[in-house]
């Protein structure tokens, strides 16, 4: 008996077929750097300068109307070029239909903020700059949510002691 | 003269049924003792057990504590319930402070204790580095049975506080009062 | 005037801290602070094994453990790609349920309190207690379940349990009559929530709420139904949605939630199918103990498992259920090794938590807490 993983409505494990790829791979061409599947979800990745447009078009595109950003986060790839991958859960109410989009920062870099787009990225946005240190242009309110204000560092990056530099 | 039938109709009561005698300070600790009051201070998940107690269960109000205040300067005892965090601790020495003597803390759970499971960059290792505790209560959550007998432990130690202690004389050995010193 | 509605207050449902900025009674702005109860749940996770992690899964959203585990036990097993069998499905959508209707318990006892209904939160917390009877029953303990793992649940259900499970549902529902009679057509009750903290279903959608505070803005949308997980797509219910976006249209959506929890549950005890409770793939999942003393290979598997973890294969999911706050999701990069790469926690509450400005907005300052309250926060959850 196999099970059906697409539950979550990526839309299938071949990445050329999934609408958002065709749609980019359409209008923004030079843009999209690659796509993956694994267990039924699909995602693209973007070029960061690029990012904002592209995300602009999957959120008002009506045939795509991705309008709901499930999650903003990233993760941290010490050793790479551009360490910071930037991770767009994003989800389509009307289509029932899910997409992520990836791009990678490098370190200093600052990324594009999508405020403008989903009012949902205000604090995910901060809190990827307050544990990851990715500053994001272009957003209303960019400093610390989680550590207090006076922190030093950034704790989820790889070379962050869990146990963190206070002696108690 | 008709004798009613109330209770004092039936003469003087012996005394040694009414007259109790014991020491000032073992009265002042009955007082203290059954009549604690908690903050309301939840923090994490051990909070939802504190409420848990407060409720019609485990009712706390039958061991004294009528009310939770939620004000520190009218409550003795602070349960601290949950996680105490970097940026928390100085608002726990602030509530701390505000409360007035005599005050007890109680460290409820395993986070309160020693830091829990959460032995990470922005979380104390246990309340007792910020503010002196007076009971800890081990247990993740503990039950509403293990803060109550905790409390129990709390109202034993009130009962051995001692008052009214008479003031020793300030002499150390080899004293002569200045009166009697020979010039 | 600025006011600071601190991190210790008695109406803030865990350390939040708002700035108030008030013109004379009314708000002008509102901010909250959070990072009071930041633990580090995301960075600590990245030290310890995909079981290891099960635990600190329970202290999110501390009301509703149960739906806690069960989003990160899929996770887990879509990255494992590992098959459940239906009575493991089945026992653990029922406790997903008993979880909601306890976190609604809770939510609508503190509400009705902040508000001033004291009774209210007597009443609920006495249903709260048989909810916890009933998960101590099966699972050990009464707050943090831990009862799930990668490929079913770790014990069976007790004997008796049907019984218990029908006696707590037949009294349920007249209490939940009991809370509507006090509350729903209450003129002070009224008075407090129509109308206060209006949220349109534009607005709502751009900054992310979701849960019952987004049908009660009038959006059509429930994971457990259109995206359906476990055996969700076995049962019937039916999706509060009303079109105000009121404290009270809240209210509603999370009370006929709850009947509808009641009414899930009972199919779901009637059509509980016989089987076995977990599935023993040997890589991922411990052997039975009482065939450690018989076979060898039980014994490696089991040694293996405990000392050097599981070790799912190298890729990425995102996996995402209804909790009784919103969506609640899990994203798992896995590098191969027994340790997540990196576990992310899109938090419900941490999301629902921004649309509190635009709620707020123009209310007196007595409206604040009513509003807080309707949102269903969990401060565990937001700062993890």
């Amino acid at each position: 008996m196999t099970v059906d993983w697409n539950r979550q409505n990526f839309s299938g494990d071949n990445p050329e077929e999934h609408p958002a790829i065709v749609s980019i791979q359409e209008n923004f061409p030079e843009s999209i750097v690659g796509s993956g599947s694994f267990r039924g979800e699909v995602w693209g990745v973007v070029k960061s300068d690029k990012c904002r447009e592209v995300l602009h078009y999957l959120a008002l595109e009506p045939a795509l109307s991705y309008d709901f950003l499930s999650d903003l986060t990233a993760v941290h790839f010490p050793g790479e070029d551009e360490p910071f991958e930037i991770v767009y859960q994003l989800y389509s109410i009307p289509n029932n239909s899910r997409f992520r989009v990836k791009t990678t920062v490098a370190e200093g870099q600052e990324a594009d903020s999508v405020v403008s787009i989903w009012r949902a990225a205000e604090w995910m946005e901060r809190e990827v700059y307050d544990l990851l240190g990715v500053v994001f242009s272009g957003h209303p309110d960019m400093r610390r949510i989680m550590n207090p204000e006076g922190f030093v560092g950034h704790p989820l990056r790889k070379d962050f002691p869990t146990g963190g530099r206070i002696k108690w | 003269m008709k004798k009613n039938r109330s209770s004092f109709s039936r003469g003087p009561l012996p005394a040694e049924d009414n007259i109790f005698l014991t020491t000032a300070s073992a009265f002042m600790n009955l007082a203290q003792r059954s009549s604690v009051w908690p903050l309301q201070f939840g923090l994490a998940c051990c909070a939802i057990e504190m409420i848990a107690v407060g409720m019609a269960r485990y009712d706390i109000a039958r061991f004294g504590s009528e009310v939770f205040r939620a004000s520190p300067r009218q409550a003795d005892l602070m349960i601290v319930a949950g996680t105490v965090t970097n940026k928390m601790a100085p608002v726990v020495k602030k509530l701390y402070d505000q409360m007035s003597e005599p005050k007890w803390v109680l460290a409820m759970g395993s986070c309160a204790t020693c830091g829990g499971i959460f032995q990470t960059y922005s979380v104390v290792p246990g309340v007792s580095h910020i503010i002196p505790v007076d009971v800890y209560i081990p247990g993740c959550p503990p039950r509403p049975e293990a803060l109550l007998h905790g409390l129990m432990t709390l109202q034993k130690k009130i009962d051995s506080q001692v008052h009214f202690r008479a003031k020793p004389l300030d002499v150390k050995p080899g004293f002569i009062p200045p009166e009697l010193k020979d010039e | 005037m600025t006011i600071n509605m601190g991190p210790h207050h008695p109406s803030t449902h865990g350390v939040l801290r708002v700035i108030l900025e008030l013109d004379g009674e009314t708000v002008v702005n509102a901010v909250p602070e959070i990072g009071y109860l930041h633990r580090g749940i995301e960075k600590l996770a990245e030290q310890k094994k995909y079981i290891q992690v099960l635990p600190l899964t329970d202290r999110l959203d501390y009301l509703a453990s149960g739906t806690n585990n069960l989003a990160y036990i899929l996770a887990v097993e879509k990255l494992i790609g590992l098959e459940v069998p239906r009575r493991a499905m089945y026992i653990r959508t029922l406790f997903a349920e008993i979880t909601r209707i306890g976190s609604h318990l809770l939510w609508l006892g503190t509400h009705a309190a902040d508000i001033g209904a004291m009774t209210v939160l007597l009443y609920t917390m006495r249903e709260r207690e048989d909810v916890l009877d009933i998960i101590e029953e099966t699972a050990g303990t009464r707050l943090m379940m831990t009862y799930f793992r990668p490929g079913g649940v770790v014990k069976d259900l007790p004997a008796g349990f049907d019984a218990k499970i029908k006696a707590f549902l037949d009294t349920f529902t007249g209490r939940i009559d009991e809370y509507e009679r006090l509350l729903t057509k209450n003129r002070i009750w009224l008075k407090r929530t129509v109308g206060v903290g209006v949220i349109s279903r534009d607005e709502a959608i751009s900054l992310g709420l979701s849960g019952p505070s987004l049908r009660g803005s009038g959006v059509d949308w429930d994971i457990r139904r259109d995206e359906p997980y476990e055996a969700y797509d076995e049962i019937d219910f039916e999706v509060p949605v009303y079109t105000e976006g009121d404290v009270y249209a809240r209210y509603l959506a999370r009370i006929v939630e709850m009947r509808q929890s009641v009414r899930m549950i009972r199919q779901l005890v009637e059509g509980m199918p016989e089987g076995p409770f977990i599935e023993r793939t040997a890589k991922y999942v411990l052997p039975d103990k009482t065939r450690l003393n018989i076979s060898i290979e039980a014994m490696i598997h089991h040694f293996k498992l405990i000392v050097e973890g599981m070790a799912p294969p190298k890729g990425e999911v995102y996996s995402t259920i209804e909790s009784p706050k919103g969506e609640l999701g899990f994203y798992i990069v896995s590098d191969g090794g027994p340790n997540p790469y990196r576990l992310r926690i899109r938090p419900p509450s941490f999301v629902n938590l921004q649309s509190l400005l635009t709620m707020v907005r123009g209310h007196m300052l007595a409206d604040v807490v009513a509003i807080i309250g309707s949102l269903d926060i969990v401060l565990g959850e937001i700062d993890r």
